[in-house]
């Protein structure tokens, strides 16, 4: 089932008298495609939550309409709308067995669509075995881990089988090994069942290694829409430049002088198609080259081994931020000194307007 | 050890307090108890034996007293209990003025229980003036006039009974509120995407998340109509046992100190029987919870 948003727009009244309203989503407009995995990625604040809950009913948009399919479901209420919904806490309910838990749903239904007792049963432990908690099925919520639990409330939000699941932070109450773990058992479960699924985190690996697609949001503004190397290889502004990539690009104040890029006195590449003038430039860590004569010279503060590479943190004047960090391959050894130097990858470094932080697109010059 | 030694002194104060008004007196009703013939005055008595248990619990006055506060509690607790939930659930579904609401239906519980009782005198009892307001409705409704304070039993225990519920509800009605503001929000949203029904969610998702409060409501209402005393002489003055609404509690007050006073031993026996009900029912409910409170 593709979902649309069209022109989705959340505007809540301000909290303090006489301040202005918080536009919490402001004009999203995406058509999720049939039966992918959506990471909706973004610092707190940002209005993925509201996206997710305007897409489940439990708000209402000010303006703007959502399609599931075909079918307009903006004024349906949540009850009707056939989403499923998994909280960051999990919200299981701890009286209930997991058994209990995973067949409340489809107690629900009622009239035509009423199940025997065996059809329930049967359904639930379709689920459970889904999301392979079946040998736990008698246990109550308190009796389980973390990663445990969170399967439950996957299978609980399956087994009625929804048009739309909707994951909110879902692995954020998870230990860092089980998160890695129940993430891959999140695009699993996800393959096999087909459903169109909208995730929200504020954590841009779990979004980019796992997701189809990634909506990267900022102040209720989606800033960048695409696939996650997409984003990450291409992105449209120093926000979502920022915002992905760990360690995080390397900012710098430079300018552009007669077709070459300058930081401070040092022009680092040969490039053409950018007026001259004051501009940000955005240098992913593994854009840097390790070379004797290199064009762009830092100074050197440590090198920290991390076994498969190497990361050589040195500061820069014109940096904006703490420090500079490079990642080159272990092979590669920095010479003790004052100064590092390196060549640059053009193809990890981004460009942007200083004001609007918005990309400036270049060519090299060969 | 030195620093155990150091926490008993800090405990000291508390355990001499204790021990002289609480425990001390404790066995001393026990002894009481089975002393027979015992006169405070000279501090004799005949011998040991249960006597005054057997006294105690041939007196009708006693089986009065039992039967109407087995009344009370069987009525009062379900019933005061019930009420308050549906008020609290009622007050957190509100979203306007709900302090306002929260605090008119908390005034009782700050309220003096002597003056509430005048209050209930105005509404109850005829006068040479006025019938009451109660009677003055129940005449507009063409019924004829009750005499609520001196009149049938069944009258008198339907005012003890409404004041109880009265002077408990406030209390219930906080503790309920904010056991149901306590739950989860998140709870409610799933069921709500689930399509679960609202009679549903109250019974399977409300109920269970704040059933330890209602055990806790029920246990401590029972423990506290079982110890009424003050209520009853707030609405019939203090010579219950003319009116036949003595309570247990105040049949061992008059045993110690009203006109037919002076006699602890009586006393203590009867403060023992009521030990022994509170005892067991508390013991009760305890299973009970066990069973059906789940975490």
């Amino acid at each position: 089932m593709k979902v649309v948003l069209d022109h989705l727009t959340k505007i809540y009244p301000s909290r303090t008298k006489g301040g202005s309203p918080v536009r919490a989503v402001d004009n999203f407009t995406f058509e999720i495609p049939d039966g992918k995995l959506i990471g909706l990625l973004g610092p707190s604040g940002c209005g993925k939550s509201t996206t997710l809950n305007l897409i489940s009913g439990l708000e209402a948009p000010t303006e703007g309409k959502i399609f599931f399919g075909d079918d307009e479901v903006t004024n349906l209420p949540p009850e009707k709308r056939g989403v499923g919904l998994v909280f960051q806490n999990y919200a299981l309910y701890p009286h209930l067995t997991v058994r209990e838990n995973i067949r409340f749903p489809l107690e629900n239904f009622r009239g035509k669509d009423k199940l025997t007792n065996e059809e329930m049963d049967r359904r639930a432990l379709e689920a459970a075995k889904l999301v392979q908690i079946e040998g736990l099925m008698e246990r109550k919520p308190a009796q389980m881990s973390g990663g445990q639990q969170q399967r439950v409330a996957i299978a609980r939000a399956l087994v009625k089988m929804p048009r739309v699941l909707l994951l909110d932070e879902p692995l954020s109450n998870l230990d860092a090994r089980l998160r890695l773990q129940t993430r891959e058992e999140l695009r699993r479960i996800q393959n096999e069942t087909g459903i169109t699924t909208v995730f929200v985190t504020h954590d841009q690996e779990e979004a980019m290694s796992i997701s189809d697609m990634i909506v990267v949001m900022e102040k209720g503004v989606v800033r960048q829409i695409g696939a996650p190397q997409e984003v990450y290889d291409d992105p449209e502004n120093l926000f979502v430049a920022k915002f992905l990539g760990t360690p995080p690009i390397n900012v710098f104040r430079g300018s552009v002088k007669a077709d070459k890029l300058m930081i401070g006195s040092e022009a680092v590449l040969d490039i053409k198609g950018v007026p001259d003038g004051d501009i940000t430039i955005g240098i992913r860590p593994e854009g840097f080259v390790l070379k004797e004569n290199g064009r762009f010279t830092c100074e050197l503060g440590r090198v920290e081994v991390m076994g498969r590479d190497t990361s050589v943190v040195s500061t820069h004047k014109y940096m904006d931020g703490v420090s500079v960090r490079s990642i080159i391959p272990s092979e590669d050894k920095v010479k003790p000194g004052k100064a590092v130097r390196f060549d640059l990858k053009p193809s990890k470094v981004h460009l942007f307007d200083s004001k609007t932080g918005e990309r400036v697109y270049y060519e090299v010059k060969k | 050890m030195k620093n155990n030694l150091k926490g008993w002194l800090y405990l000291l104060p508390a355990i001499v307090f204790l021990a002289v008004f609480m425990v001390y007196p404790l066995i001393d009703v026990f002894i009481y108890s089975v002393e027979e013939g015992y006169n405070s005055a000279s501090q004799t008595y005949f011998g040991v034996g249960l006597y005054n248990f057997n006294y105690v619990l041939r007196d009708p006055y006693f089986l009065q007293a039992v039967k109407n506060t087995l009344i009370l509690v069987v009525i009062t607790v379900p019933l005061s209990t019930g009420l308050a939930l549906l008020i609290s659930l009622g007050l957190s579904s509100i979203k306007k003025l709900q302090d306002l609401f929260q605090t008119i239906y908390f005034l009782p519980y700050v309220t003096n229980t002597l003056a509430v009782g005048l209050v209930f005198m105005i509404l109850f009892k005829p006068t040479a003036y006025s019938e009451g307001l109660v009677n003055l409705l129940i005449n507009f409704f063409g019924g004829p006039s009750v005499d609520f304070i001196d009149g049938p039993y069944w009258a008198k225990m339907f005012v003890l009974c409404f004041y109880t519920i009265w002077i408990v509800m406030p209390f219930k009605i906080l503790i309920l509120t904010s056991a149901l503001a306590s739950v989860n929000r998140d709870y409610y949203k799933v069921a709500q995407v689930d399509a679960t029904p609202p009679l549903r969610v109250f019974t399977k998702i409300t109920l269970p998340m704040i059933s330890p409060m209602i055990f806790y409501l029920v246990i401590t209402g029972f423990i506290g109509a079982f110890k009424a005393y003050s209520d009853a002489v707030a609405l019939f003055g203090t010579n219950l046992n003319a009116a036949g609404m003595n309570t247990i509690v105040g049949y061992v007050y008059d045993m110690l100190y009203g006109d037919s006073g002076g006699y602890p031993s009586y006393a203590s026996a009867a403060a023992l029987v009521l030990f022994a009900i509170v005892l067991t029912i508390t013991t009760v409910n305890l299973l009970v919870s066990k069973k059906n409170v789940h975490y």
